[in-house]
């Protein structure tokens, strides 16, 4: 398995692409962390950038990328190994790349930048996020045989949880203000990974606000550890629970 | 006690005419002989109070005396009686430590409790666990300085103010250190006093609580970690200068809450990480200028009540919301400004903005409404929000605007 993971590693590495992300990345965090002379304005469209471009791209790029892989893992499969472990390799492989390349544009500039909890925050809650939506695109890799039509499903998926989700939590506050939504909007928060990563991260940098708000939902949860351990562990079960979903398909699927 | 038969209680009369006189005695039971040789003191005499523990109470200061203690003499209340009641003007005291009043429902039991008074000074005392360290009630002229002021008050009715001052007027208030009150210092018809350089922090209620006094003056102070900050109120007058808010969070914390005050001045003030900088509630001619406001969760919130304010060079940095309000109806005026999120343009290089900045965000209108709603607060979606009400806006209150914002922040 590591031999694989280290074979798709090296193959991603060599790709421009991966390349290409990194150096976006990269000038995308140097410029905005140096345009002003207050990190906090930087770390804000940094947050923005993790929110939206790294689940799209991550999603769009691991997909593709399965796809065009699938003759690669059909001819592996010839070989005596597992089929799971065809699969986990190709994940890793993908997703420590692309982890290495967001870690490298936007990580090294951070740190060199702004240190302190934030920082670690914001590449923490990035890492994850890659994480998340490597698995997915992997998910949707073993459930769809046509590649356009995962490609489409991917785009879904990734616009689903950048944009439309918020909105329908949006309606869904402006429907039910009246009543007491508190504890299901922490729910709801709890089936997007892209808001739970924007939580982690909201708690670094709202801290004062979110303090203020008059439920005491914020204060008792969300502002205590509790909240933080709660989102991570939220967040990791989006990367386990696509995961375990994908093997379990691609066991028995008909290549 | 052993302790008790050890200790030693000097006298040192020293009278303006005759020589000076030293008096020095081995008293067994301290507190009739205190009591006594404050007394017996003519005015201006000093008394030395050597290092011991004195568990006296309702000491009686009726002469003009200096009390100065060596070594910090430690007056304990044994948490049922008041120490020191000074019914006499121009009295001086200093170097005690005064420890664990009693509390009770009906009086306010104080460490030093000045009466009708005026000319009193204490200095460089300490207080530890005291319901109300010092009590002016009716004095005038009074300096209260360098004291510590410690107590470890756990809720709001069971616990007393650091300096508490009634009905007074010409107090100077320095360079004190107050904590676990439950004000830090309360001001009620207190008139023509300072306020300067005091630390006060961690207390239960308010730093600074504040009401009916005209005409007063703080300055320098630093109000940290109150339980809701500081609260000024049904004053006019009032001239608060570089004094430091920071830390105040809460659903009711604010760095100052201003409610009925008028023709005031807030200058040259510091706001930082408070939920709420700057709160005002039917004030009215108040000028607020050169302060900053720094990484709050909303920096100020001016009612709709408020009217000929004037916010002028002011720094607003990294604050989560700049300005809230409750209403439509603005008779403020917001100008020269710098906001940190201001996206206009200078072109012609003025150093002031060519287009107007709006301070209300149309997220803090919002949560205004709904407070459920801050749980999507910075999401792509209230991103373009922002945006479209800036192209056309329709939910802010547009009359509340910066005509002239600052390109650059002013170095203050």
């Amino acid at each position: 398995m590591l031999t694989l993971s280290k074979y798709v590693l090296l193959d991603l590495l060599r790709n421009r692409s991966v390349l290409i992300y990194t150096v976006v990345l990269g000038i995308l965090s140097i410029s905005l962390l140096s345009l002003g002379d207050q990190s906090s304005k930087g770390l804000l469209s940094l947050l923005n950038i993790t929110l939206l471009f790294v689940p799209v791209i991550t999603m769009l790029f691991a997909t593709i990328y399965f796809f065009n892989s699938l003759e690669f893992i059909e001819l592996l499969l010839c070989q005596p190994v597992k089929r799971s472990r065809v699969l986990l390799s190709e994940y890793f492989g993908m997703t420590l790349s692309l982890s290495a390349s967001y870690i490298a544009g936007v990580g090294i500039p951070l740190f060199l930048k702004v240190s302190g909890a934030i920082s670690w925050m914001l590449v923490i809650t990035g890492v994850l996020l890659t994480f998340i939506f490597t698995a997915l695109s992997l998910l949707v890799f073993v459930l769809f045989r046509d590649k356009t039509k995962g490609i489409g499903a991917a785009i879904v998926i990734a616009l689903f949880f950048t944009l439309l989700f918020d909105g329908l939590v949006m309606a869904f506050i402006f429907s039910f203000s009246d009543y007491p939504i508190d504890k299901p909007l922490l729910g709801m928060m709890a089936f997007n990974p892209v808001d739970l990563a924007r939580v982690l991260m909201l708690l670094q940098l709202d801290v004062a606000v979110l303090m203020g708000y008059s439920g005491a939902l914020f204060k008792k949860f969300l502002g205590s550890a509790t909240g933080s351990i709660f989102s991570i562990a939220c967040m990791i079960g989006w990367i386990v629970v696509p995961l375990i979903l994908s093997v379990r398909i691609f066991r028995h699927k008909d290549l | 006690m052993p302790v008790r038969s050890l200790i030693c209680l000097l006298f040192f009369f020293t009278c303006t005419q005759q020589a000076q006189a030293i008096i020095s005695a081995t008293i067994t039971a301290p507190g009739t002989g205190l009591q006594a040789a404050l007394d017996a003191a003519k005015p201006g005499d000093t008394i030395m109070v050597k290092a011991g523990l004195y568990k006296l109470h309702n000491v009686l200061v009726r002469n003009p005396v200096h009390l100065v203690g060596e070594g910090f003499p430690v007056f304990d209340g044994e948490g049922k009686y008041e120490t020191f009641i000074v019914t006499s003007g121009r009295v001086y005291i200093a170097g005690i430590e005064i420890r664990n009043t009693g509390r009770s429902s009906l009086s306010d039991m104080a460490g030093i409790r000045l009466q009708d008074v005026s000319n009193v000074t204490i200095n460089n005392c300490r207080f530890y666990n005291t319901t109300y360290a010092v009590y002016l009630q009716n004095s005038s002229w009074c300096t209260i300085s360098d004291n510590r002021i410690q107590a470890q008050g756990t809720d709001e009715l069971q616990s007393g103010n650091g300096v508490h001052a009634w009905k007074s007027s010409h107090l100077l208030i320095r360079n004190n250190v107050i904590n676990g009150h439950r004000d830090g210092i309360y001001f009620e018809f207190v008139t023509e006093s300072r306020i300067e350089k005091n630390i006060s922090f961690n207390n239960i209620r308010y730093g600074l609580h504040f009401m009916f006094s005209h005409h007063d003056t703080y300055s320098g102070n630093t109000f940290r970690n109150n339980g809701a900050g500081v609260a000024v109120m049904y004053s006019k007058g009032v001239d608060m200068q570089h004094n430091h808010f920071d830390h105040n969070w809460g659903d009711a914390a604010y760095g100052i809450l201003l409610k009925e005050i008028s023709d005031s001045r807030i200058s040259g003030n510091v706001f930082q990480k408070n939920t709420m900088g700057l709160y005002m509630e039917g004030c009215s001619r108040i000028r607020v200028y050169r302060n900053t406001f720094s990484a709050n969760g909303w920096a100020m919130r001016i009612q709709a009540n408020c009217d000929g304010n004037r916010f002028e060079v002011n720094n607003f940095t990294g604050n989560s919301f700049d300005v809230a309000t409750n209403g439509s109806m603005v008779l403020n005026v917001f100008q020269d400004n710098y906001w940190d999120k201001y996206e206009g343009y200078d072109l012609d290089k003025d150093g002031t903005g060519d287009v107007p900045y709006y301070p209300v965000s149309v997220y803090a209108v919002i949560t205004e409404r709904i407070p459920a709603a801050m749980i999507l607060y910075r999401s792509f979606l209230t991103n373009v929000m922002d945006q479209a009400e800036k192209v056309m806006p329709s939910i802010i209150p547009d009359q509340l605007k910066d005509s002239s914002p600052k390109m650059k922040k002013w170095p203050l």
